[in-house]
Parts: structure tokens; C-alpha cells; sequence
């Protein structure tokens, strides 16, 4: 079984559904001849085609807008934006058409937005971002943040297959440094079902996206002085996995949310308070959220590693956090 | 003895000329859109028989009628909110869209959305949101999955001149120029958007001399000439169920209403209204079918009380279709395996 | 066939310091990329590097027709005209190498940096935002009768977006001082310039917003030069924006890790004829506007002294220290 990298798990995803359905295509900018800036497409355009992996000018509105029209006749596009961040170029076509249509005029919207997003590449403020939280409060939307090559594969083709517009924020940190022997079937990672990284009785780490594998450090440091840490994995933000979330707080009973999303209005908002509705009696200590600043991500390396939640920065707060 | 003096022959002005049968059904649906929005707009909002906002198309009914003349079944329309002319030609009942207007369950949105912002895939009818320019990517999308799966079929998307200005708009009409889609855009200048007149939207005269900046033929018609808008549009069309990539087409009108029903539109120069009230497009259209012997004006007053017996049912029908009810708030914000 | 020739328009009125001034801000442009090259590859630079290498005569011509009180707004391939403004290459260093002494103190990259009391409006990623920006600080212009322009650059790619189409119909209809060099330098990533409009030439967009155009060949400085100088008299007398569309090419990758494998071999070969400072070069020579090749030497040496000066200040500076990193969120 050949060991994948995480960029290829995601490209082994949208290939694969490629070729057992001929509904689903491609679009975007360097996607067909360049293959994509980060080569997620690679080889697509010898294999599939020029109508299925289509080259578009830059205009992330027509890229997300055309996904839509072609959606509501009944394609499967997987629309790519180059780095995440540009999806703000396209917000209104995401929240006003997309995420709209079938609650208003019954018509779904089956398409997947894709991008690289996140920091610690020296990519400066437009090419770091983390934009769940602009599109966490829109209804009619799905977000997930998968961590692993395994989820990779199988979140995009279950954001592929789903109805419902899908936004798939795929973590460019982990392209490359993330590998796994995965399983040759067809697999599918249910959207709204978080994965338990690490079994714990102590406290939980509640997180996603490339933050996982701090908390999993952190959680390995942690277990030398006896303190024994469970990761949970959210893999969907939208939506959330409620179930979990209130499962492992009631097990531990101290919690810490984690996010590579700055503080303000992240989506650790919302796990803290359903937490803090739901399971308040279970809970021995504050709920703790660890996120960086209300900045725009900066790029120098030294600010750049003072604003990214670091593994020494949650060993202190868990340490903190079990003490209470 | 007095000379009669020869009549001349008259050359047809255009390639596509309807027949007669066509005339008639273009006339019925131009009077059944005038009705329609005339008593939802002069008559049931002012009673407050309506649920929200209004936005008609009074004065404009050759264009949505003149283009969607041309739909096939199969083929995709995505209008803007002055085209109602367009849902009626796609076999959507006046007791849906006026339901629609009364926020009933019964409306194409079930409640959910109001005035024009209806659609249904069904009809391939693409609903329209506020955000203009926004369907004219989506347009391009569908066109974009015809030309995936080999399809004959076309999209017409309909947008006012305000819309042009936006960025959706360029950028849809740019990836549908370079892939050579097969969708037509077309252009309702009306003149007015809201209270900005055309000389504080662009700098240009018209929105048709942006067709070259995307390589795409553009055309300037008067739209309130309902055999000049079928002509165009047929053209238009053709071009792109063959191939040819899409088109511009800019229908020349007046808007004989505010914006909305709430706006009493001040702002625009009487002698304007008494000019353009002057080029009725169905009195015109009326006139012509009279001089050329195709109508009678009995006949014409018949087709106005059908109309108008067909909105009086449309209405009555509406007026007792429920509410949505409130648990169904939350329906079907995503799929539910319908 | 013949050489490529650059020549003075008959428009142009220029002294011999502003003809050498013309060269020695194209080798800068070229020299300073030369070293962010050299520094990049000994992995000082931090992030990405782009390069305007072949089209050092868009950047610098249009930037030398600024005046006093105009407002610029580069993008990432237009380090000649942050040059022909004033902007030290200790600066551009800096910033590359993410230093504390940078512009930004580290907090951004490239070429995103400027100081509105310099006239320099620094840009971001994504592309032609800037457009809207500058029709903004254009219309402040003509609110306050100042005699001045603002002057922005897109690529060919940044003309398909809705930031270039509201930017530029605004500006047209509210008819403000602002000059927009579209270069056309035939490749947006990937993506070659006929996959990204279906037009030939992209100034007839200028049609479309009702709004002047013009043609230029970008790698003749004196064009540029002449070409934004017009265009800046004519939007200044209140004759609504003007489009310049420069021809040229990108010589390299879309950044440095881009070998741009999917650029046609004769195509680069092509415009490597066309090269403009060559051409410059060959021209200051006929015409007898330098005294001979030592001149030339000589400017050349000037620039190599600045840029290793330049180096030596930035790599010697220390990194940004974390505890700024609030800093500057709000006022």
C-alpha cells in the first residue's frame, strides 16, 4: 500500500470521483496545464480533459459562480481557490447564492470550494488566513478542516457527494509533511462526525486542521508528568459534532478549544458555549481557549511563531488548566 | 377621376419576423404580464394585500416576452426581478406568483423569499437574488455544463443596466467570452436604477459598447419594439445553440414606475414619462396588429378581460392559500432526501 | 532579423539627467532582483520573490511621469517605480528578508509596503484591489482641485476581476485623475493572456468604461514615459481616467520556485531580444547622451556599491521581536 501525502490523499479523492463520475469537474486558476499552485491537480488535464479541468481568468466570483450554475443543472463542481484567502473575492456568491437556493427556492447547490489555508509557511497576511469564521454563520453551508491524509480522501469525496455546498479548507502546512498508508477501497469521512486522536481521562483538547498535531505533542509531553490528555479532532466546523464535543467533556471534565483561527469570534466560541449550556455540572475548571491574537497573521518568522499557538504554550495551559 | 397612388412595398426591417400566431400569443403574454403586475402593484399593495416590497416591469414587457418567446424546454433562464414575462411563458400560473407575493405556501419559495426572487428547476427558472449581477456567472455555469455534456441547450440571463456595473457581471461575461459558453446576456437599460440615471452609472451611452471589451457581438434595440426584441433575440440565440459563444444585447426602454412600489420615482423628469408613455410597447404592438389586420379592437378588449379574469382567479386562489406554517422554519436549509 | 530599437517619441521633452536618471533606475530595478536572487537562494529571503525581470522600463517610465503630490500604488513587479519614488533598497531588503527594520517591521512581505506621506499606497494580494483604492484617492483630487494623479498597475490577469471592472467604471463615471498601466505581459501564472480574455488587446476595455486608452510598447522606457505623461495631463485637465495597456513580458516564473516550464522556448527567446535596458543602453550610446561605456561602468558600479551596502544593513538587522506583534491593529 503506497504511503500518501496528505496533497495527494486530496488529490486521489477528487481523481478517483472523477473517474467514476463524469459529473464532476474541476475549475480554477493553474489548475489544468500548471497542474495548481501546490499541484492538488496534477496530471488531471492529460487524463480528464480540458472540460473537466478548466483553466479560468482570475475572477473568483465567475470561478464560484459558474461552480453554481453548472451545480443547479446538475454538475459536481470542485472549485478551487488558489490560496484560501481569496474566497473572500467570491463571499457574496458563496453566502448569497450558494448557501441560499435551497432553502429559498428548493434547488441545491452541490458544489465543494477548495483552498489551502493556514500559516507557519512565511506566507505573510494574504496567503495564512483560516476563514471559517466568516462563513460559520451562514446557514445553508458546510465547512470542514480535515487533518489527516486519511480524512483528506474522505472528506472531499464526501463533500463531492454531498448536496449541500461544501467548503473544504484544506491545511497547506500539512501538504507535504502529513503521510499515511491508506486503504485502496472507496472510504468516506462523514461531514459533521469529529475523530478522537488520542484517549485520555484527564482533560481534552478540542481542535482541527494542523492544530491536531500541537495538541498531540503537547498531549505526548503531557503524559511524562502523569497527566493524561485526550485530542479530539473536530475534522467538521459546520456542522459540529455536538455529540463529541459534549462526550469528552463530560469524560475529562477540563477543557481546552484550539484553533489556528484568531480568538475573536473563532469558531472555539461556539464549542465553549455549547459546552458551557450542555455539560456546565461536568466541568471542574474554566473552559480554555487557546487561539492567536486579533491580528492579521504577520510574517516575519519570529512574529509569525509568536502569534501561532505553539506546543510549549499548551503544555503550560493544560498544566494550568489541570491544576485548577 | 382621382389616381390612387401605389403603395409602396415595405421591406422587412428584420431576418426574423413571427407569424401571425406568434403576434397573438407575444400580445397575450405581454397584456397577462401588465395585469398581472399593474394589480399587484396599483391595486393589491396599496390595499396591503401583499406581503413586502414590489418591483414590476411596466413598460418593459416586450423585452422579458420578445426573448423567452425563443426558449426550448430544455433551455436555462436566470431573469431579474422586471421580467416577469419570462415565469409566465415557462408555464408558471399567475395563482403561484401572486401566492409568491403573498408570502403563501403556495408560492414558488413556499413562504421563504419574496417578489421576484423565485425560481425552479423544474421550470429551469433560476431564482434571482438581490445581489445583481450575481446570476451572470451562474448563467455561464450552466452554460458551461451544456457545452461538459455535449447539450444543446442555452441560458438567457437578464440583468438591468445598474447591474453592468458590478464585478460579478464582468466576470462572468469574461469566462463565458473566453470559453465561447452558450448564454446570452441580456440587457434591460431602462434607464433608471433606483434614482441613479444612466449618466452617474457609467460613461458610456451604452451598455452595448462593452461588447468588445469582451470579443463578443453587441447590439442596440429598441426595446419597446416587441418584432425588434424577437428578431434580436432569435438571432442571439441561434448564435449560441450553435456554437458561436454569447452575445450582448441591449434593450433600450424606460422604467414607467419607481423603483419599487414604494418609490414614487421624483426624480425623474415628467416630459420622460410622457415621452416613453408615448412608445407603449402594447398599445404599439396593438396598433400595428390593427393596421395590419391581424387584431380587431373587440378582439383586443377580449384578450384584456381574459387576462383579467385570469389574475381575478390567480388572486382569489392566492387570498386563501395558507401561511407556511412556523415549524417549517427550519426546513430544508439543507438537503432532507427530497 | 534587425535588432529592437527604442526611440524618443516626438512628444517627449527630456534633458540628459532625466535620460540617464531613466538608466540608472532600470539597472537598480534589475541589480536589486539580482540580489534578492542571490539572497533567496542563501535562503535569507523569507517568502516568496518576485521579479519584473524585462519590464523594468514599464515600472520605471510610468513612475519617472509621477509629480510632486500624485499618488502611486504599485504591484508586485513594479519595484522600479517604489525605486523612481524614493524608496531605498535598504528598505526593499529589509523587507524581503523580514527584518524588524523594514517597512512593515516584519508584519508583511514583498513589495506590500508604502507611506501615504510619501504617496506610496502599499498593495495586497489580491489583485487589482487596488484599482477601486486609487479611483478613491483620485476623487479626493478632483474634490479638492489638486492638479495631481493617482497611477496604479494591474497585469493582464487583474483585468478579468470585479475589483478592475468597479474600480474603473467608477473612476470613469465620476471622471477622476486616475491612470491605470495595464501590463500585458502575456502570462498570469499559468495561464497565457488568450485564456484569460477573449480580446487581443486589452485597452479596448477603455471603450467600455468610456474611458481614454492607449497602446504602448512597454519595454521602451521613453514610450512609457511619454505615454504616462499625456495620460497624466489629460486626466489632471479633468478628462476622466486613461488606460494604458503596456506590452511586454515576464521573463521569469510567476515568482522564483516557478520555472514556468509551460512558457513556449521561442516565445522567451523572442522578447529576451527585446530587452529594454539593452536597448536603453544601445540608444544612450548613438545619440551621445553618455560620454561613452565608461559612463555607463560607472553608473553601473554606483548601483552595485548601494545594493551590497544595502545588503550588508539589512542582514545585519535583528528579526522583529515578538512583543510587537500587537502593535498597530488599531490607531
Amino acid at each position: 500500500m503506497p504511503v500518501t501525502t496528505y496533497l495527494d490523499a486530496i488529490k486521489d479523492g477528487i481523481w478517483e470521483e472523477m473517474e467514476k463520475d463524469d459529473r464532476v469537474f474541476v475549475l480554477g486558476e493553474d489548475v489544468g496545464i500548471y497542474g495548481g499552485a501546490f499541484k492538488v491537480t496534477k496530471g488531471m488535464l492529460d487524463r480528464f480533459g480540458p472540460m473537466r479541468v478548466i483553466d479560468t481568468p482570475i475572477s473568483e466570483s465567475a470561478i464560484v459562480g459558474a461552480a453554481i450554475g453548472a451545480a443547479l443543472v446538475g454538475m459536481r463542481p470542485v472549485a478551487e481557490m488558489q490560496f484560501i484567502d481569496f474566497i473572500s473575492c467570491c463571499f457574496d456568491q458563496i453566502v448569497n447564492f450558494a448557501a441560499k437556493c435551497r432553502y429559498r427556492w428548493g434547488a441545491g447547490v452541490p458544489i465543494v470550494v477548495r483552498g489551502p489555508c493556514g500559516g507557519g509557511v512565511h506566507g505573510g497576511p494574504f496567503h495564512s488566513q483560516n476563514p471559517e469564521s466568516y462563513f460559520f454563520n451562514v446557514p445553508g453551508l458546510k465547512i470542514v478542516c480535515p487533518s489527516t491524509a486519511y480524512d483528506a480522501k474522505g472528506l472531499i469525496k464526501a463533500a463531492i457527494r454531498d448536496p449541500d455546498p461544501v467548503l473544504y479548507f484544506e491545511h497547506k502546512f500539512l501538504y507535504r509533511r502529513i503521510k499515511e498508508d491508506l486503504p485502496t477501497d472507496d472510504f468516506v469521512v462523514p461531514i459533521g462526525k469529529a475523530a478522537l486522536r488520542r484517549e485520555g481521562d484527564d482533560l481534552s483538547i478540542i481542535t482541527y486542521g494542523a492544530m491536531v498535531y500541537k495538541a498531540l505533542e503537547a498531549a505526548e509531553e503531557l503524559s511524562k508528568t502523569g497527566l493524561d490528555v485526550e485530542v479530539l479532532d473536530l475534522r467538521s466546523i459546520l456542522p459540529l459534532d455536538e455529540e463529541a464535543i459534549l462526550a469528552t467533556a463530560k469524560k475529562t471534565s477540563k477543557v481546552i478549544v484550539l484553533h489556528e483561527a484568531t480568538m475573536t469570534g473563532g469558531p472555539g466560541g461556539e464549542v465553549v458555549a455549547r459546552i458551557a449550556e450542555k455539560a456546565f455540572e461536568y466541568l471542574d475548571g474554566p473552559i480554555v481557549r487557546i487561539a492567536p491574537p486579533d491580528t492579521p497573521v504577520p510574517y516575519s518568522p519570529t512574529l509569525e511563531e509568536a502569534f501561532l499557538p505553539q506546543t510549549k504554550g499548551i503544555v503550560a495551559a493544560a498544566r494550568k488548566l489541570a491544576a485548577y | 377621376m382621382v389616381e390612387r397612388q401605389a403603395v409602396p412595398v415595405r421591406k422587412p426591417r428584420f431576418a426574423h419576423v413571427p407569424d401571425d400566431g406568434t403576434k397573438l400569443k407575444m400580445l397575450h403574454f405581454m397584456k397577462l404580464v401588465r395585469e398581472i403586475e399593474d394589480r399587484i402593484e396599483r391595486k393589491l399593495y396599496r390595499q396591503g394585500r401583499i406581503v413586502g416590497g414590489v418591483y414590476v416591469g411596466r413598460g418593459q414587457e416586450a423585452i422579458s416576452v420578445g426573448t423567452a418567446i425563443h426558449m426550448e424546454k430544455d433551455d436555462v433562464v436566470a431573469p431579474s426581478h422586471r421580467d416577469m414575462g419570462v415565469f409566465l411563458m415557462r408555464g408558471i400560473t399567475p395563482r403561484r406568483i401572486v401566492a409568491q407575493y403573498m408570502g403563501r405556501r403556495a408560492g414558488l419559495t413556499r413562504g421563504r423569499d419574496g417578489n421576484m426572487h423565485m425560481g425552479d428547476m423544474d421550470y429551469n427558472v433560476i431564482a434571482f437574488v438581490s445581489h445583481l449581477g450575481d446570476n451572470v456567472p451562474v448563467a455561464a455555469g450552466a452554460a458551461l455544463a451544456f457545452v461538459q455534456r455535449g447539450e444543446k441547450r442555452v441560458a438567457l440571463c437578464y440583468n438591468g443596466e445598474g447591474a453592468t456595473s458590478r464585478g460579478d457581471w464582468h466576470e462572468g461575461l469574461n469566462l463565458a467570452s473566453v470559453h465561447k459558453l452558450p448564454v446570452v446576456y441580456f440587457i434591460n437599460n431602462n434607464a433608471y436604477a433606483y434614482s441613479t440615471p444612466m449618466e452617474l452609472q457609467m460613461a458610456i451611452p451604452d451598455v452595448a459598447i462593452r461588447a468588445s471589451s469582451y470579443g463578443i457581438p453587441g447590439e442596440i434595440v429598441d426595446g419597446n419594439d416587441i418584432v425588434a426584441v424577437y428578431d434580436s433575440a432569435k438571432r442571439a440565440i441561434d448564435r449560441a445553440r450553435a456554437g458561436l459563444g454569447p452575445s450582448l444585447v441591449e434593450y433600450k426602454t424606460f422604467r414607467m414606475t419607481g423603483h419599487s412600489a414604494h418609490d414614487d420615482a421624483g426624480y425623474v423628469p415628467p416630459e420622460l414619462f410622457e415621452e416613453w408613455q408615448r412608445k407603449d410597447p402594447i398599445l404599439r404592438f396593438e396598433k400595428a396588429l390593427v393596421d395590419e389586420g391581424v387584431l380587431t379592437p373587440t378582439r383586443i378588449e377580449e384578450m384584456q378581460k381574459e387576462c383579467a379574469a385570469m389574475i381575478d382567479d390567480a388572486v382569489d386562489w392566492a387570498e386563501q392559500q395558507p401561511f407556511p406554517a412556523p415549524e417549517e422554519v427550519t426546513r430544508d436549509v439543507y438537503y432532507e432526501g427530497k | 532579423m534587425s535588432e529592437y530599437t527604442v526611440f524618443a517619441p516626438a512628444s517627449l521633452t527630456l534633458d540628459r539627467t532625466g535620460y540617464l536618471e531613466l538608466y540608472y533606475f532600470m539597472v537598480l530595478n534589475r541589480k536589486l532582483e539580482e540580489r534578492l536572487g542571490i539572497l533567496y537562494r542563501q535562503n535569507k529571503v523569507v517568502g516568496g520573490l518576485y521579479s519584473s525581470l524585462g519590464q523594468e522600463g514599464c515600472s520605471v517610465g510610468s513612475a519617472y511621469a509621477l509629480e510632486r503630490g500624485d499618488f502611486l500604488a504599485p504591484m508586485i513587479r513594479n519595484l522600479g517605480a517604489m525605486l523612481v519614488r524614493g524608496v531605498n533598497p535598504v528598505d526593499v531588503m529589509a523587507q524581503y528578508c523580514a527584518r524588524a527594520i523594514g517597512p512593515t517591521g516584519g508584519k508583511d512581505l514583498n513589495l506590500h509596503f508604502g507611506w501615504i506621506d510619501r504617496g506610496i499606497i502599499s498593495p495586497i494580494s489580491m489583485l487589482a484591489a487596488l484599482v477601486p483604492v486609487m479611483a478613491g484617492i483620485a476623487l479626493e483630487m478632483k474634490m479638492k482641485g489638486k492638479k495631481n494623479m493617482a497611477i496604479t498597475y494591474v497585469g493582464d490577469g487583474a483585468t478579468s476581476t470585479t475589483d478592475f471592472h468597479e474600480g474603473m467604471n467608477f473612476a470613469a463615471v465620476q471622471k477622476v485623475p486616475l491612470v491605470v498601466v495595464v501590463e500585458n505581459n502575456l502570462w498570469a501564472y499559468s495561464t497565457h493572456v488568450s485564456r484569460q480574455a477573449n480580446v487581443a488587446d486589452l485597452v479596448v476595455r477603455a471603450e467600455g468604461y468610456g474611458c481614454y486608452g492607449e497602446i504602448v510598447d512597454g519595454n521602451n522606457v521613453l514610450a512609457v514615459l511619454d505615454a504616462t505623461r499625456r495620460a497624466r495631463a489629460r486626466c489632471v485637465a479633468g478628462g476622466g481616467p486613461v488606460m494604458i495597456e503596456a506590452k511586454t513580458f515576464r521573463r521569469k516564473g510567476h515568482a522564483e520556485h516557478d520555472d514556468a516550464g509551460y512558457v513556449p522556448q521561442e516565445q522567451r527567446a523572442e522578447w529576451e531580444k527585446k530587452d529594454p535596458i539593452d536597448a536603453y543602453r544601445r540608444l544612450l550610446l548613438a545619440r551621445g547622451l553618455v560620454t561613452g561605456e565608461p559612463e555607463i561602468a560607472e553608473i553601473d558600479a554606483k548601483i552595485t556599491a548601494i545594493l551590497e551596502n544595502a545588503a550588508n544593513v539589512a542582514l545585519a538587522a535583528p528579526f522583529p521581536d515578538p512583543s510587537t506583534l500587537m502593535e498597530n491593529v488599531y490607531g
